[in-house]
């Protein structure tokens, strides 16, 4: 094979991120502030998932008449918070009843709709979520998220130093707050699948997090006079051609999902993508320079690194 | 490090075979797949994919505890009685039952029988032989309470589950669909999956009644208006088709049987006028209570009762002997099929509410396996050619390692019956962009070392060992969140999480024996003085 690959990123980039490390981590505190206020001041608009409720997808013959539907389910008085949407085509429609406060009634506005709908109109999905499921489903999925940043926590805490585990759980709470306020500014419906997306982002944020505290530590051995923000700079400039083509092609493969993956899981991959961005992002700007606050030694090191740094010196 | 031995290279060359066997059933067509002597079938659509119902049922605790007051209430009644031991205010309220002993003198003496009611559970969480009561018995002056113990009730909802369990399993099978799953969820709930179903909502009917049957002697006296109030020993129970409309019945025991002594229930014609019926038929119990029932009453009206709404009432016109006997009531073909199902599966132990519902209808299930189809292959061939226009020959020898590691994710699903969702459609598009990180990890340290000026296969073999922390490392963190999410997951969240812990699986795996053979042959082969990279 005789051509040239492609690069992206010039040999040695030399980037000095961490002097554009206090602007990125002002930057980010205030997002994270901001997110936290929208939060309380709009909040989420959450699923049916976690607000209980029912979401119908119907398909009409023909393009739908949007408001002919709307005066039909009026009529039915169940209550407010009915909604109608176009759903990725004319012909298709998403509604949305309110929670009934019981499983009976939850049942029976099902069939309310479908009497008043008529015949005609294929169900393409029916989702039922009761008031006390909803709470379950809000309540695991929170703690889910802490279960894994606490799991991920400990498993950087052995494999690395402590420091690196509250570098690295910083900037996962960076990209879960970030994900979290980008949903309320859009409000977008906030159900389970959004959840998964939001614990794979944790996931795929580590990854990149990770090999970048690999290279610091690999350094810190290898360069024991060099100052931390150059050698975090070293690290960071190093491994950012592999941070961009991960993050190019996990970013291709999403958009073609997102694109040609059809509407139902379209949420749930915008946010992938949203988090990949920030993950990556975090990775450089908040999970880096947080070694810098939280001071890892640079020419002490503890005694299980330098035992750790004798023995790679010792393989052959 | 870069050179396998024989056994390894084997071995390795040994999984990726196993694997393609194991996800050959998926492209081949049901006929030739008879054929041949594979492990398993194809992989395991769920129900986004293939269509259905996923129904997540409730045990209505407050009606359990009702039913278990009441026979409380009555065994209390009976043992009193028994010992002519005078009382007053027997009821319930809330979780209690309590009685009044209107003779002071007796309260001991009631104490001491009433508390042979106090049955001892045996339940295996409490081990060690020990012993709980259903109720927890207390003495408040001249009341005697009773209560339910925590355990006690667990126990009975446990009991009822199991009941509920084998008849929704009956009522589900008698509908005649393909390989429903039906499994105990939690302490009171249980879940039921039935794919390809049209229409859910004749399921729902199916398991939102109780079925419970009762034949019952109208009282004398009927309502002659909506507000009139029933006689002592009467109740007024609404009509099935017209609930406006009420009948008093009696509510004595004596007057009453109940359909728990059903033999069979099928639907029928009727000889006369062709309508829809349902025939019943007792077993030998039941033939004789209801022939004594009938023989005492001819003459009278009586009515079927289902669930406490009353489907029909006709006349005793003579006794009935033979144990069997015809429901009408205004029926479609439909609802005779369905009534005879509930009946002949028998009454659930208490009322089943529907907390979750999740069904999706044939056409968007065949949608969403076309969009993933084709999102899976745009997204495969975008991170191929962006491999090998990054990285040539080696963005090649990933591109084999990519499609092998699909290949291994596939089979292991296949051959575990692992199902397959949209979600985890989505996982493993996704897994192909995380899957080349190995790669480009590999890839990328070597253009370091080469830049450090070492051999050709000096920088590779360099560039592999240092690599393989950093993927090892960044992929178990990957993994622990996957793990957290099928803990937490329901249905297709658990598919997504399934594939992408898969996917991580193999990409550990395929980094560090397939892609690694591969560049080890090719040195030996090609000999390179440069590595292209």
């Amino acid at each position: 094979m005789r051509f040239k690959p492609l690069r992206f990123i010039p040999e040695s980039a030399g980037i000095h991120f961490m002097h554009a490390a206090r602007y990125g981590f002002f930057g980010s505190s205030i997002l994270i502030v901001a997110t936290i206020i929208i939060y309380v001041a709009i909040g989420l608009n959450f699923g049916i998932d976690f607000r209980g409720g029912t979401l119908m997808e119907i398909r009409t013959q023909g393009p739908a008449d949007l408001a002919a539907l709307r005066d039909k389910l009026a009529s039915l008085e169940l209550g407010s918070g009915v909604e109608l949407q176009e759903f990725g085509a004319p012909t298709d429609v998403l509604i949305r009843l309110p929670t009934q406060n019981d499983e009976k009634l939850q049942q029976a506005s099902v069939q309310k709709v479908r009497q008043a709908l008529g015949p005609g109109i294929d169900y393409r999905r029916t989702e039922t979520v009761g008031p006390k499921v909803s709470g379950e489903l809000a309540r695991g999925g929170v703690i889910a998220v802490l279960v894994a940043i606490i799991l991920v926590m400990i498993y950087l805490w052995f494999r690395f130093e402590w420091q690196f585990a509250v570098g690295a759980a910083a900037s996962l709470v960076h990209d879960v707050a970030l994900t979290i306020g980008l949903f309320v500014v859009l409000q977008l419906d906030f159900d389970l699948s959004i959840i998964a997306a939001i614990l794979t982002i944790v996931g795929y944020s580590l990854n990149d997090t990770v090999v970048v505290y690999d290279r610091v530590r690999e350094n810190l051995r290898r360069y024991k006079q060099m100052t931390l923000p150059d050698l975090i700079d070293l690290s960071l400039n190093e491994t950012l051609p592999r941070t961009i083509m991960t993050s190019l092609s996990v970013l291709l493969a999403l958009l073609a999902l997102y694109f040609f993956g059809g509407e139902v899981i379209r949420g749930f991959t915008f946010t992938m993508i949203w988090g990949v961005i920030v993950g990556t992002y975090s990775s450089i700007y908040i999970a880096a320079p947080f070694l810098i606050f939280t001071g890892v030694s640079t020419g002490g090191q503890t005694d299980r690194t330098k035992a750790a740094a004798t023995a790679e010196a010792a393989r052959p | 490090m870069l050179f396998f031995s024989r056994t390894k290279t084997i071995l390795t060359l040994a999984c990726v075979a196993l694997s393609f066997l194991l996800a050959l059933p998926n492209v081949l067509p049901a006929s030739v797949r008879s054929m041949l002597p594979l492990f398993n079938g194809p992989i395991v659509l769920g129900l986004d994919l293939q269509g259905g119902s996923h129904v997540l049922l409730e045990v209505d605790q407050a009606t359990l505890k009702e039913q278990y007051a009441k026979q409380l209430i009555g065994d209390i009644r009976q043992a009193l009685r028994a010992q002519k031991i005078p009382y007053s205010g027997l009821g319930r309220s809330g979780d209690n039952v309590s009685v009044r002993i209107t003779d002071p003198s007796r309260v001991d003496a009631a104490m001491s029988e009433l508390r042979k009611l106090v049955q001892p559970i045996n339940t295996s969480l409490f081990g060690g032989g020990r012993a709980t009561n259903q109720y927890d018995i207390r003495r408040d002056g001249d009341q005697i309470v009773f209560s339910f113990t925590p355990a006690g009730l667990d126990y009975k909802i446990g009991r009822a589950i199991e009941q509920s369990l084998d008849i929704v399993g009956k009522r589900i099978n008698a509908i005649g669909t393909t390989e429903p799953i039906i499994q105990r969820q939690g302490v009171d709930r249980i879940l039921v999956q039935v794919p390809g179903l049209q229409d859910p909502s004749r399921l729902k009917d199916l398991l939102g009644q109780t079925a419970k049957l009762q034949f019952r002697l109208l009282c004398d006296s009927q309502p002659t208006s909506a507000t009139d109030r029933p006689p002592a020993d009467c109740e007024a129970l609404p009509d099935q088709k017209q609930p406006n409309q009420t009948f008093w019945v009696q509510t004595s025991s004596r007057a009453t049987v109940d359909g728990e002594d059903l033999n069979d229930a099928q639907p029928a014609f009727d000889s006369r006028n062709n309508e829809p019926i349902v025939s019943f038929r007792f077993n030998q119990q039941g033939a004789l209570k209801f022939g004594q029932l009938t023989r005492d009453n001819v003459g009278r009206p009586f009515a079927i009762v289902l669930d406490n709404k009353v489907v029909s009432a006709p006349r005793i016109n003579e006794p009935i002997l033979g144990g069997s006997g015809q429901i009408s009531g205004r029926f479609s073909t439909q609802e005779a099929t369905d009534l005879a199902i509930v009946l002949r599966s028998g009454a659930l132990p208490a009322r089943l509410s529907i907390v979750e519902e999740r069904s999706v209808g044939p056409s968007l299930g065949s949608d969403s396996i076309r969009a993933g189809i084709v999102a899976s292959i745009i997204g495969l061939v975008t991170v191929l050619l962006f491999m090998i226009v990054c990285y040539g020959l080696f963005g090649f020898f990933a591109v084999i390692a990519l499609v092998v590691h699909l290949i291994m994710v596939l089979g292991i699903m296949s051959f575990f019956g692992i199902t397959l969702t949209l979600p985890g459609i989505a996982g493993l598009v996704l897994d192909m962009g995380i899957a080349v990180d190995s790669n480009v990890l590999v890839y990328e340290r070597i253009r370091e070392e080469m830049k450090l000026g070492r051999s050709v296969i000096g920088a590779i073999e360099t560039g592999f060992r240092m690599a393989f922390g950093t993927i090892f490392d960044s992929n178990v963190t990957t993994l622990i969140a996957a793990v957290v999410l099928f803990g937490l997951g329901s249905g297709p969240i658990r598919g997504f999480a399934v594939t992408l812990a898969l996917g991580i699986l193999t990409t550990i795996f395929t980094a560090f024996t397939l892609t690694r053979l591969i560049v080890g042959t090719w040195i030996r082969i090609a000999r390179p003085k440069v590595v292209p990279l």
